[in-house]
């Protein structure tokens, strides 16, 4: 038996990979690549945030100097906080709902879940900007719902593009887009949680509530942190669709909506790219410190 | 246990157990809302694809109008300028069998060879690559096209697929499915009877790798068919535009001094977008829920 154990061990270590360079020639391309479309860009963003290209002088080097501008303004500042306002109420109502429909789904009291679950998850595969025509069009004056809307209650409430409704006009569409996707993410791992847990659930007399406390919201969050986590970049990377809105309510969403846009016309409308890549480095730190709190936050409790 | 209960007292038992419990119809009317929500845009678009400009103006949004025009459309759309969709069509599917099956061959590796081999530098390999999950991909996006222009790609299909390779998501995601489903014992069966690295993979890894690796295809193509940024910054040139920023162009025709709308054929491109992006989820859902089940387990 002793003897046994121990050939096993043996053999088990000789399984172990052998630590060689054979590996590289499978990790190797995508690193190249990787090299090439995240490493240098993100190297020459560095780069040229320190610089200052004058049309007197030339390109010289100015230290932090573009950082201090970007901390002082108030068009990066005003972008910033209406993203950081619509990720506060979006992504909790996102979240809430997809938890709610995955927990629905997973409760195997649904009529033709597999449907529900299918539908729910259709969205995710349209596009952004097909997604944002189609509510632009439901949400216009010319031949929108909204002036159906309007129409039945013979007022002009429903405004989806002034400026009070805008926000709740994009969250709306952001909503409809990755609400199925973050479901089916909290379904899967719903999926995963061994079915001898419910039974000694019920056999410790647990029912509904009590199981999706006890047993289905600990299984699922290390989901719901990750999810979380790209809610948050999401949001902050905000940009296509107040772009695609852009032309619907001109007054409404400025150049510096978000600061993703305000980065874009900076470098193609105002070809001010040094000053455009500080505003992305920035933008980029406060998303990893916020993304990394947040899992700190989030394994914390998974421990506790 | 649960057998002793059973005997104890059978009667007390009600009828239904955790794996299957009654069916509530109170649940399935509240998830029909969520149903409902998903599908009125989606209705909106079919529906509205089937009318003529000036029906969309005067019939209500989600019914018909008074003429059934979707052919009509379909031929407008495909005929308009010279036949520019379907140039953007063939562009959309060039980026994505090039870049979405790329992307997914580089991360297929790449996980797989993370999972199995102990090389020197795999630790910050990975600890690099799923830190760049962190990094904003649109705040690469400026400094990559100033890259890019200077090694003049920019105007380029290149321009498109060459950043498309990557997917940070697809990488970890085979990790996860190698560690679970291909046996270290097979691997080395397979190098005592003397077959390469790159032969044992090719031959035998990457079946038991399929459900993930179809799961990985699937999201890259999704990512790279519905890429929208990347492409408005880095194509000047309409005739190298993807579906949607063909699209974008063609709505932002309506307003503007030389003003032009041709709403009829916005709505009807997009529904011939989404068309096979939609089949593609729908035929091959069977695959990526189990992918994605799998790579939930490690979380």
């Amino acid at each position: 038996m002793t003897a046994a154990t121990t050939r096993d061990e043996a053999m088990r270590g000789a399984r172990r990979p052998r630590r060689d360079w054979k590996g590289w020639q499978f990790a190797g391309p995508f690193g190249v690549v990787f090299l090439v479309v995240f490493i240098a860009p993100l190297a020459y963003a560095l780069y040229l945030s320190l610089f200052q290209n004058r049309l007197i002088g030339g390109n010289s080097f100015v230290g932090l100097d573009n950082y201090a501008a970007v901390l002082a303004d108030g068009q990066f500042w005003d972008g910033f906080l209406r993203v950081l306002l619509f990720l506060l109420i979006q992504v909790p109502i996102m979240l809430v709902l997809a938890l709610a429909a995955a927990l629905a789904i997973d409760s195997a009291r649904l009529y033709a879940s597999g449907l529900f679950r299918m539908v729910i998850f259709l969205p995710y595969a349209v596009p952004a900007v097909v997604a944002v025509l189609i509510w632009g069009f439901m949400y216009g004056s010319n031949f929108g719902l909204a002036a159906d809307i309007n129409d039945l209650i013979g007022s002009d409430a429903v405004r989806p593009f002034s400026a009070s409704w805008i926000l709740a006009s994009i969250g709306n569409i952001v909503t409809w887009e990755f609400v199925g996707y973050n479901m089916l993410i909290f379904y899967s791992a719903l999926k995963t949680i061994p079915v001898d847990l419910y039974e000694a659930a019920e056999i410790d007399g647990a029912r509904g509530w009590q199981v999706i406390r006890a047993i289905k919201i600990p299984a699922v969050r290390g989901a719901i942190v990750i999810a979380t986590i790209f809610s948050i970049i999401g949001s902050f990377q905000l940009f296509n669709e107040p772009n695609v809105l852009k032309p619907l309510a001109n007054n409404v969403i400025t150049s510096y909506f978000t600061p993703n846009m305000y980065a874009y016309n900076l470098s193609f409308a105002g070809q001010q790219y040094n000053y455009a890549a500080t505003v992305a480095i920035v933008m980029g730190l406060i998303t990893a410190v916020i993304a990394y709190v947040v899992q700190l936050r989030g394994t914390r409790k998974e421990d506790r | 246990m649960t057998t002793a209960l059973r005997t104890v007292n059978p009667q007390a038992r009600p009828r239904f157990s955790v794996a299957k419990p009654r069916k509530s119809v109170a649940l399935t009317v509240v998830m029909l809302i969520f149903l409902v929500y998903a599908l009125v845009p989606l209705a909106w678009l079919i529906i509205n694809a089937t009318k003529e400009q000036a029906d969309l103006f005067s019939s209500f949004g989600l019914w018909f109008g008074d003429r059934f025009a979707l052919w009509d459309n379909i031929v407008a759309t495909l005929a308009y300028r010279d036949g520019i969709f379907v140039r953007w069509l063939g562009n959309t599917l060039l980026y994505v069998i090039v870049g979405a099956g790329g992307a997914t061959l580089l991360a297929t590796l790449a996980g797989y060879g993370l999972a199995k081999y102990a090389f020197p530098g795999r630790r910050s390999y990975f600890a690099v690559v799923l830190g760049a999950v962190a990094v904003p991909g649109t705040a690469l996006a400026v400094p990559t096209f100033l890259l890019f222009s200077q090694m003049g790609l920019t105007n380029t299909p290149w321009s498109i697929i060459i950043p498309s390779l990557i997917s940070p998501f697809g990488l970890y995601l085979i990790w996860v499915y190698t560690i679970d489903s291909v046996p270290t014992e097979l691997l080395e069966a397979a190098r005592l009877d003397g077959a390469s690295e790159m032969r044992t993979f090719f031959t035998i890894s990457i079946r038991l790798l399929a459900p993930g690796i179809v799961t990985v295809a699937l999201f890259s193509i999704v990512a790279t068919w519905n890429n929208y940024f990347l492409p408005l910054i880095m194509l000047s040139d309409p005739a190298w535009y993807p579906l949607t920023v063909g699209l974008n162009q063609w709505s932002s025709q309506a307003s503007g001094v030389a003003a032009e709308p041709i709403y009829n054929l916005v709505i009807t491109g997009s529904l011939l977008t989404i068309v096979p992006i939609v089949a593609i989820f729908l035929f091959l859902q069977r695959f990526w829920q189990s992918g994605l089940s799998a790579g939930s387990v490690k979380q």
